[in-house]
Formats: C-alpha cells, sequence, structure tokens
C-alpha cells in the first residue's frame, strides 16, 4: 500500500507545456526506457509530441503502465494518445522503400501526440489529422 | 497479488490440459463496445446460457470471463471454442465518470480500480489467443488509438482477426466508416443485443479459424 502517494505535477500556472521529442531522443532507447522517459514528462504534466510511433508492444506496455499508475500516482487518471502515420496511399516502390526505411531507422513517417487525461480530454482523429480537446480548469 | 497468482496458475493449466481443436476465442475491444453481449449471445445460440452481465455503464466486465466446451455447427462440422471475454481496453479511467451513472463515490472509486487491473489482465492474455473478434462500435468514430493498438498487437502476435462493428441497429451506427478506418481486414456488422447480422457473423467466423490452424 502507497501511504505518500506521489501526485502528478503542475506547472502551478495555467501554462500548457507541449514537449516536442524528436525520434533520435528514444531511438537508443529500449521499451522501458522509452516508457519511462514518455511517462516522466506525461507526470510533469506536459503534452508529448512524438516523431514517429511506438510499436504495438510499447503502445500496450505504455497502457499497462498508465493503469498501474491510476490510484498510486495522486490526480493520475491516465493518457491519451493517437497516432497517425504519413499518406498510405503509396505505390508498390514507395511501400518497399518505406519498408526498408522503417527497418533501418523507425517509422519517422509519422507524429504521436501522448498527453495527461486530466489535461487533454480528447484527441480526435481521422486518418489526415488530429484535433487535441483540452479539459476546461 | 493472490489473484494475480490464481490467474497465472489457471492460465499456465489451461495452456498444458488445453485440448487439441478446441479454439480459444477472444473478444476484445474498448468498453461498451458489447463485447459481453456478442459472447452471450453466441452463448446463447449454441448453449442457450449467458456467459456474463452487460450494464450501460462502462467497465461492467473487470475479470476476464471463460466459457468452456461451446461447440459450433456448420455443414455437419463441429468446432469446439472456449469462449474469453476480456475487460474493455481504455487509456484512462477516472472513478468520477461512474458517479453518472448514480454510483456512490466508495463503488465508483473500487469500480475504477477493479478496470485498471482488468486492463492489465486483457492486455496479458492477448498472448493466448488462438483468434481474436474485435468489437468496435459502429455508432462512434472507430479510429481510436485502442483499436488501433488493439488490432496492431493481434497482427504483430499474428493472431487472426475479424472485426465486429456492433450495434448496426442503431441509427447512427456507419459500418462504411469501420470498414474504412480498417480496410485490410474483414469487418461484418452486427447488433449483438438484437441477434442482427449473426449467420454473416457466423460464416467469417468459420473462415476466420480456417486461419488459426
Amino acid at each position: 500500500m502507497v501511504k505518500n502517494k506521489k501526485s502528478i505535477k503542475s506547472s502551478g500556472s495555467k501554462d500548457l507545456t507541449i514537449h516536442f521529442m524528436p525520434y533520435s531522443e528514444i531511438v537508443k532507447e529500449n521499451t522501458i526506457g522509452r516508457i519511462k522517459k514518455i511517462m516522466g514528462l506525461v507526470l510533469e504534466g506536459k503534452i508529448i509530441i512524438l516523431q514517429g510511433r511506438l510499436n504495438p508492444y510499447e503502445e500496450a506496455r505504455l497502457i499497462e503502465n498508465s493503469m498501474t499508475l491510476i490510484g498510486n500516482i495522486k490526480g493520475f487518471q491516465g493518457i491519451e494518445i493517437a497516432a497517425v502515420s504519413g499518406d498510405k496511399d503509396r505505390g508498390v516502390f514507395e511501400r518497399v522503400r518505406f519498408n526498408i526505411a522503417k527497418i533501418l531507422v523507425g517509422e519517422q513517417d509519422a507524429i504521436t501526440i501522448i498527453g495527461p487525461a486530466t489535461i487533454v480530454k480528447e484527441i480526435k482523429r481521422n486518418p489526415k489529422k488530429i484535433e487535441l480537446m483540452l479539459q476546461r480548469k | 497479488m493472490i489473484k494475480i497468482m490464481r490467474n497465472f496458475a489457471r492460465r499456465i493449466f489451461s495452456g498444458i490440459f488445453s485440448k487439441r481443436g478446441e479454439i480459444k476465442l477472444g473478444f476484445y475491444g474498448s468498453p461498451n463496445a458489447g463485447k459481453t453481449s456478442l459472447a452471450n449471445r453466441i452463448c446463447q445460440d449454441w448453449l442457450g446460457e449467458d456467459l456474463g452481465k452487460v450494464s450501460k455503464v462502462p467497465h461492467e466486465t473487470r475479470e476476464i470471463q471463460i466459457k468452456e466446451k461451446v461447440i459450433l455447427e456448420k455443414d455437419g462440422k463441429k468446432v469446439e471454442f472456449k469462449l474469453i471475454d476480456t475487460p474493455g481496453i481504455a487509456t484512462k479511467v477516472d472513478f468520477e465518470d461512474f458517479l453518472k451513472y448514480g454510483l456512490n463515490k466508495k463503488e465508483a472509486q473500487k469500480r475504477a480500480k477493479e478496470a485498471t487491473k482488468g486492463i492489465i489482465e486483457s492486455i496479458k492474455w492477448l498472448d493466448d489467443m488462438d483468434a481474436v473478434i474485435v468489437l468496435i462500435d459502429a455508432t462512434i468514430n472507430p479510429y481510436s488509438q485502442v483499436n488501433i493498438t488493439i488490432i496492431g498487437n493481434l497482427i504483430a502476435r499474428k493472431i487472426p482477426i475479424l472485426i465486429a462493428a456492433n450495434k448496426i441497429d442503431l441509427k447512427k451506427a456507419d459500418i462504411k466508416k469501420v470498414k474504412g478506418a480498417f480496410p485490410e481486414y474483414e469487418v461484418v456488422g452486427i447488433s449483438a443485443k438484437e441477434g442482427k447480422g449473426m449467420d454473416d457473423f457466423y460464416e467469417e467466423l468459420f473462415k476466420l479459424i480456417k486461419k488459426t490452424r
């Protein structure tokens, strides 16, 4: 049982911090390192714009990690996450080139937005755009 | 802790003693997508009994529910299923959301705590499935990260999937949108509650199980 619960940090003002995370910042990290880095920023109340995307296993681990923290970190209710990939209507040659690049340097042709659920109410997405709905305090 | 160990032991033993030919069919999706309703519909159609309780309050299923020896028959061929109904996966759980449904604070907090554990369990069980029905509520935007993460994880594990666009009995349902969101996969429109589209569903289910062998 956690007696002294940690709490999700807030900047103290009504400022909103958006943290841009280039792919180079996580490329050398393993799954645990990536999740630790992302959750660290989320618990500081920041919205992360990640260049690229996590793989499905990492996305699932991120959700698991968030669920573990709910109830143990005061005020933490989970995360909002959305990823959009680049143009999917590629020709055969383009697709082969994309897949080779994906293996070599990861899927950088995507953007992932991750934020604490207490700040990000909803991320509306369709294939081509993302709308970020923030909580009104 | 005891529950985790019990679940772990159950998974180990169910793996050892699972019968050859029995197909472990999982039901995955967001909360209130209709996983238990569909599992109940299948159980009613073939066993004449329910698998679990359904409710309008999200996260009604907070533990894995299993129904064994569900035998489906098509063209004289019998297939034995083990139906595994999983808690809905979400990226956030706020106990205050449950207050809107008339739960008191204590009940809501308890439900939220159980829901978070249920989500973790659902993710852990992904490895144990032979095939999965991904339930998508056809009345809401299908481009949710939860749907994408679930499908991505199943594909990465090479587990065959069938997408069931549920609630087609409702006016707001848009099956074309679900098909448009996941064009690479088979999508079947159903109403688990009303029993609509179940013939097509069983047709697709038998096609799906061929991919598991």
